[in-house]
């Protein structure tokens, strides 16, 4: 493609647009004052022949910056799709006649409004460029796991018979974790009626005979930076030795720690016969399959109760305020361990909610029952011990009366504690270029915003998406198993399954220069202009994502690899350096500054909205589709993020003689909607401070309003734009015409 | 319609849900070329029905609308709707399916503008609404539908609707003699991701949702919590269109019961906790919601949900399987009769409106799989060697929540790229 810029602006007159507006007139803008090269109108531009239309001009013509003014950017998407040229919607259906009265009173303004959409997607387009890889791609698909227990065990297997090359780093001395210390485990395959072998030994076999995997036991990350597809990272051993190695992308498989209840009184841990479920499985790989022993005196158990939920699932002091998920399913394990020895065996169940799911773990709990294990709803008061065995006085929930039975041993699910690392939320980050390794840190990250991956709720390092579970805030290094919420091993290996997905994925991808979820394939990056920086941080600190470092000289250092390409840095810049090729302070700014302003006594004031392009924009699409009508003074952006708003474009607006400004974005704050986690937050934050530019310009406050909107405020985003509409009426229009 | 050029390195996801959907995502953004099979009209599968998701009450619409634009972004990956596997033949890395395409009527050009739909006057129940509303005979299934086309109803071809929406669309979309088709595709491997439907409530006799109007299911409640849903978001009752404010949900109808599904459906207790807030949303300190449970699963991180449910006081709980419902024929309530197991105290309550919390079952029969799969008692696919290379994703593998079936559908892309990578010898 050559670097002339050749614009094409095309209009179409379908789906009623040739009948409502005068699509000439936005021809003539076009051409005249938006000064596109080649402008067309077309009765069915999505049709085939339509598209081949435009991709004439393309190959023939030499255009490379197309403006299809038409449906929404959500409609024809693929249709639409040109390779190798920039390419703006105008919404003028959805955005437009859609949203407008068909009535000759409204015709007016409703062409207005057609007109300034045509303007802003030719002047959007001429400030766009096309994106081209980043130069940093590079070629590392290599994984790197951090933990050897069955989540990363199963990621490293999973990943090598996709034909991609692992290492494990195991802080111990062995591989298998957890699961290699349990005597057996839940089944996992129909008709799931017994305790399976855990299949680690197998599972350990397989990875020493596999060329793919490379195992560093007694080892730790001592030092990761990079970016996918270019992570550098310190692999050290106990005895000191380190070495460094270049990874695609990374597997966090962490684990857990078994809760300490050692402090909560009633549950009596610290008996010698009352045990956590960890405990049991090392006394029944000790009977091996001969009658388990109570720890006291050796004595055969003839009774054993286990107590769920054991400083679980309440706010109480040293309680996990969580449910951990597999205790249910391991209790009834380990009750048939004495069952299926001696069916004699009293085995005692105490739960509060039984939590057995799906077709497994109901059959499983029902094949408990036949094996007559007892299950009874209750509360425990005191589990108290003179020496051997145990008292335990509970509440039964049934009865409602409080009952006290004698057991040889008490077993305590106990439930897990993520081993995440540090909260680096909590732990002041290092200077640039004074890295310190933190013993306690999973993978002492040089990042700016810390070494670990961020924490969300009660330590996990769970995603916070239902829909995206793998999306950590750190691109390319993916969490698996219980250190991203409770789980148990089933689930752990579907989930290390899944992570090892991504982490190719992300790896993959890197080395075409594409961006990971949620904009996937986007090519185009953050660059910044070095000389107009004033090193102020913002962006650094803002990035959601953890993308951007400071080099040596204090400037930022952007990680394209890193970057989810949502533009909250470009929003954070103060001094506007920041920018992509397709989408710039330039891009939106010149949408503003080209829309055209009647002067003050036309009474037609003009709105600015500035929309989520995931949530307000399409509300504000579909309300369109349902008929629903605003305010024919309203300008529609559609941006990547509201993060990425930056205050000149109010402040250009206002100056310009735009009456009121609207900010979308997406919920924010604990249960935030974001896709960019921070982003909207971010604009909320900024936005709360522009009452001081508006006093510098001696406007009202209420003419910029920020917004939480949400992809089904059909009616109430429509309704925002109208109330600032009415806001303008009451309060006047702005002085700033020109 | 034009050939699609399929190979042994090409995956095939059977259903487009949120599970399919992910799985053909995923793989096709590794590189992977993608075929995506869907049965129905649209993309977005049972959580596009959905109002809000637990646990956070935001809106799968949402995601939705992210993933579509993945669908539209990724040239790897192609759509293909109202299509069904028929045969499936072939071994793990190659793969001949037989697929058939039921006629839709319209073609590509379909601009979505709505003109054949204002010409047409036959209406149909609305299926999106699980029957609660209507639609008309030319129709776009919901306002996210992707593709973005028009369907017409077969039920109009050869009437005169459909000759007017024929008349009524400029673009040429409408085309009245489209035939059902059968294609063959050649693919390596086979991600099964065919999701549930709801257990069919009326077989649940003593419960009485045959018989007694004001007793609905909790994905009928859904539809109605929806404020662009057929009641415009409000509760209402069936029999007379009053509000509900007093409603029972009742856990388990369906699961967890050898007479009906024998597997517990894991989503059920969260989805009535969360739609106990919606009686809350709706109606303040007016609504009073009561669940009637055998044990809450709020499974791990999310029982903080529960827990804060609890804390409402409008919101109570009690334990015990209803054992029926009759109806009240002067106010039109159900009564609930049963045991409250904690403390044996009989109950007979009345309410305005039953929620059954519906079980999920597979959407295909044990006995209709047209693939040779190992399936559990349950319904469900087994993980098993002996499936070659099909897997199964989501709540085709067991009854699973969105984020679940999510991380499952993720696990299978990989397991699909495993085999395709095998046969085309590539390595990493």
């Amino acid at each position: 493609m050559s670097d002339e810029k050749k614009t094409g602006c095309y209009i179409c007159k379908g789906c009623g647009i040739g009948e409502r507006l005068n699509t000439s007139q936005m021809a003539t803008i076009a051409e005249r004052e938006a000064r596109a090269n080649i402008v067309r109108e077309h009765d069915f531009l999505c049709s085939a022949e339509g598209v081949a239309m435009i991709q004439n001009d393309i190959d023939n013509e030499g255009v490379n910056h197309i403006a299809i003014v038409a449906c929404s950017r959500r409609a024809k998407t693929e249709a639409f799709n040109f390779d190798g040229v920039a390419i703006s919607r105008g919404n003028i259906r959805e955005g437009v006649i859609w949203v407008r009265p068909d009535t000759d009173e409204a015709q007016e303004t409703t062409q207005e409004m057609a007109e300034d959409y045509t303007r802003m997607a030719v002047f959007e387009v001429n400030a766009m460029n096309v994106p081209k890889p980043s130069g940093e791609a590079e070629g590392q698909t290599n994984i790197l796991i951090v933990g050897g227990g069955l989540s990363g065990m199963t990621a490293a297997i999973e990943a090598s018979k996709a034909g991609y090359k692992c290492t494990i780093v195991e802080k111990s001395g062995a591989l298998g974790g957890h699961a290699a210390q349990a005597w057996k485990r839940i089944p996992q395959h129909a008709p799931y009626k017994d305790p399976e072998d855990t299949g680690i030994d197998e599972m350990i076999a397989a990875i020493e005979a596999d060329p793919n995997i490379e195992v560093c036991l007694n080892s730790r990350v001592t030092r990761t930076s990079g970016a996918p597809g270019r992570f550098s990272a310190d692999i050290s051993t106990e005895s000191g030795d380190t070495k460094t190695e270049n990874f695609g992308a990374i597997i966090q498989a962490s684990g857990y720690t078994d809760h300490d209840v050692s402090h909560i009184d009633k549950l009596g841990y610290g008996n010698a016969d009352v045990i956590t479920q960890a405990e049991l499985e090392a006394l029944a790989r000790e009977a091996n399959g001969g009658p388990i022993k109570r720890p006291s005196d050796g004595k055969e158990v003839a009774n054993v109760v286990f107590i769920q939920c054991a400083g679980q699932r309440s706010d109480e002091e040293g309680h996990l305020p969580y449910c951990s998920g597999h205790c249910c399913l391991t209790s009834i394990k380990q009750a048939m361990y004495f069952k299926d020895q001696n069916p004699d065996i009293d085995t005692t169940i105490l739960y509060d909610d039984l939590r057995t799911p799906g077709a497994g773990g109901e059959d499983f709990y029902r094949s408990g029952q036949d094996k007559q294990v007892i299950f009874t709803k209750g509360a425990v008061n005191q589990i108290s011990s003179s020496g051997n065995g145990a008292k335990v006085n509970f509440k039964d929930r049934i009865l409602d009366e409080d009952v006290e039975i004698e057991a040889d041993l008490v077993v305590l699910a106990t439930g897990m504690v993520p081993n995440s690392g540090v909260n680096i939320d909590e732990v002041p980050q290092d200077e640039p270029g004074q890295f310190e390794v933190s013993v306690d840190s999973i993978l002492n990250l040089t990042y700016r915003q810390g070494k670990d991956v961020p924490q969300l709720k009660y330590g996990f390092s769970d995603s916070h998406f239902i829909c995206f579970p793998y999306e950590t805030r750190r691109t390319g290094i993916y969490t698996a198993g219980p250190v991203r919420r409770p789980m148990d091993d089933q689930q752990a290996i579907e989930d290390a399954t899944g992570a090892a997905l991504k982490a190719i994925q992300a790896a993959e991808n890197a080395q075409l220069g594409r961006a990971a979820h949620p904009r996937s394939g986007d090519l185009s990056y953050p660059s910044f202009r070095r000389e107009g920086c004033t090193q102020c941080k913002r962006c650094t600190v803002e990035c959601p994502f953890g993308a951007i470092d400071e080099d040596e000289e204090r400037y930022p250092k952007f990680n394209e690899g890193r970057c989810r390409r949502c533009g909250t840095c470009m929003g954070a810049c103060p001094v506007r350096v920041i920018s992509f090729e397709n989408y710039s302070v330039d891009t939106i700014g010149q949408q503003i500054k080209n829309i055209d302003i009647p002067d003050e006594f036309d009474e037609k004031p003009r709105i600015l909205v500035l929309a989520c392009e995931n949530d307000a924009y399409p509300a504000l699409d579909m309300a369109g589709m349902a008929g629903v009508e605003y305010s024919a003074f309203a300008r529609v952006i559609p941006v990547r993020c509201l993060g990425s708003t930056n205050l000149i474009w109010v402040t250009d607006a206002l100056n310009s003689g735009y009456d009121g400004c609207v900010l979308m974005g997406c919920q924010k704050g604990e249960n935030y909607q974001c896709h960019f986690v921070k982003g909207s937050e971010m604009a909320h934050y900024r936005m709360s401070k522009v009452d001081d530019t508006l006093q510098s310009l001696s406007l009202e406050p209420e003419r910029v309003a920020t917004y939480e909107v949400a992809i089904t405020d059909i009616e109430r985003a429509p309704q925002l734009i109208n109330d600032m509409a009415e806001t303008i009426e009451r309060i006047g229009m702005s002085p700033f015409k020109f | 319609m034009s050939e699609i050029v399929a190979s042994n390195e090409t995956i095939l996801v059977v259903g487009g849900g949120i599970s399919g959907m992910t799985a053909a995502l995923e793989a096709a953004e590794c590189g992977k070329q993608v075929i995506l099979l869907e049965k129905t009209p649209a993309l977005g599968g049972r959580v596009s029905q959905l109002y809000r998701y637990f646990p956070k009450l935001c809106h799968p619409t949402c995601g939705l609308e992210i993933n579509l634009r993945r669908v539209k972004a990724n040239p790897n990956l192609r759509v293909l709707t109202m299509a069904e596997v028929t045969a499936v033949s072939g071994d793990a890395g190659n793969y001949s399916v037989k697929v058939r395409i039921s006629p839709r009527y319209v073609n590509e050009n379909c601009t979505a503008c709505g003109e054949c739909e204002k010409a047409v006057e036959a209406e149909f129940d609305d299926e999106f609404n699980y029957g609660l509303g209507k639609r008309k005979g030319a129709y776009l299934p919901h306002k996210m539908a992707f593709p973005q086309r028009y369907v017409i109803d077969p039920a109009i071809i050869g009437t005169a609707d459909a000759d007017k929406a024929k008349e009524a669309c400029k673009y040429g979309a409408i085309d009245l003699d489209m035939q059902e088709q059968e294609i063959e595709l050649t693919v390596g491997a086979i991600i099964w991701a065919t999701g549930w439907r709801p257990y069919d409530a009326a077989r649940i006799q003593p419960y009485g949702y045959d018989r007694i109007a004001n007793v609905i299911t909790s994905v009928e409640f859904e539809r109605m919590a929806d404020p662009y849903g057929p009641t415009g978001g409000k509760l209402l009752r069936p029999s007379d269109g009053k509000e509900a404010k007093d409603i029972a949900f009742i856990q388990c109808a369906g699961s967890r019961d050898r007479n009906h599904l024998k597997h517990c459906s894991r989503i059920c207790c969260m989805a009535s906790l969360k739609q106990s807030t919606y009686v809350t949303e709706k109606h303040g300190e007016d609504g009073k919601a009561t669940i009637y449970y055998i044990d809450i699963r709020a499974i791990d991180r999310i029982d903080d949900f529960y827990r804060k449910v609890k804390e409402n006081p409008n919101v109570s709980f009690i334990k015990s399987k209803v054992a029926n419902i009759v109806e009240d024929k002067e106010t039109g309530n159900p009564v609930l009769r049963g045991v409250d197991t904690e403390g044996y105290h009989r109950y007979e309550n009345p309410h305005d409106l039953v929620v059954l919390a519906v079980g999920m079952e597979p959407s295909v029969p044990a006995d209709a799989f047209p693939v040779d799969v190992e399936i559990n008692e349950e319904g469900f696919i087994e993980a098993s060697p002996d499936n070659g290379a099909v897997f199964a994703a989501g709540c085709s593998s067991d009854a699973l929540d969105v984020n679940r079936a999510v991380q499952s559908a993720t696990a299978s892309a990989l397991r699909a790229i495993q085999v395709i990578n095998r046969a085309a010898g590539t390595e990493g």
